[in-house]
């Protein structure tokens, strides 16, 4: 199951959508809003995506993912918008007979997810200034710790 | 032929916009469609070495030719998770 989505995740429902009578392991992993990064001190996250294509890679990688382990259920949701410090913004759960094949496929997901999904996060600062997220992007314009004028 | 670039995130912020339209000649590039949509639109030149670009919700390499009517897209690097 795919699902990106505005409103909160709802962390029970997507464990109840991957547990079978056929699985004896159910590993869950929430990737959470954190309140400080570099010692600096974050409001909130905001999350744009391409939607078409981010759907696409999140099907492909949980296709992928049900080839390479013998897993009973996957399940990946993805938060967009305001994310406030603490909520949850993206959540991957995977079951499986045995509890190895189900811990393997849940980090595989998340890593590829990270590398591949189009997807950003934008940081919204506690001294106000915004910032996109672009790993190995060196992004003109405020320096961490300056405010704009 | 024309094609309309859909931006996000950096490249839609610094460019104001969420989509270019980008004249190219029939059969172009991507690499191509990189060189015109630096013309076109100054404010992406400096991101535009570190974009990524899909064609048709898929990543399209810079040899990679733009069919008519496709749907393209500059993909800044990720940050989802």
């Amino acid at each position: 199951m795919i699902e990106l989505t505005h409103l909160p995740i709802d962390l029970v429902s997507v464990l109840r959508s991957v547990q079978s009578p056929e699985a004896g392991a159910v590993v869950l992993f929430v990737g959470t809003t954190r309140e400080t990064t570099d010692g600096r001190r974050t409001r909130w996250l905001d999350y744009e995506a391409y939607p078409a294509m981010a759907e696409r890679i999140l099907a492909d990688l949980e296709a992928e993912a049900r080839r390479r382990w013998p897993l009973a259920g996957c399940a990946i949701v993805h938060r967009l918008g305001r994310v406030e410090v603490g909520e949850a913004s993206v959540a991957v759960a995977v079951s499986s007979a045995h509890r190895g094949p189900a811990f393997e496929a849940g980090q595989w997901l998340i890593d590829r997810l990270k590398e591949s999904a189009p997807i950003w996060k934008q940081e919204h600062w506690a001294d106000g200034t915004c910032q996109w997220v672009h790993p190995g992007l060196d992004l003109p314009g405020t320096p961490a710790g300056e405010t704009p004028p | 032929m024309k094609a309309t670039v859909r931006l996000f995130a950096i490249a839609r912020q610094a460019a104001a916009r969420d989509c270019v339209e980008v004249d190219l000649p029939d059969g172009a590039t991507i690499a191509e469609l990189r060189r015109r949509l630096a013309g076109q639109c100054p404010a992406l030149a400096p991101l535009l070495p570190a974009m990524c670009f899909a064609i048709d919700a898929r990543y399209a390499a810079d040899a990679q030719s733009v069919p008519a009517g496709a749907d393209v897209a500059c993909i800044p690097p990720v940050s989802g998770g």
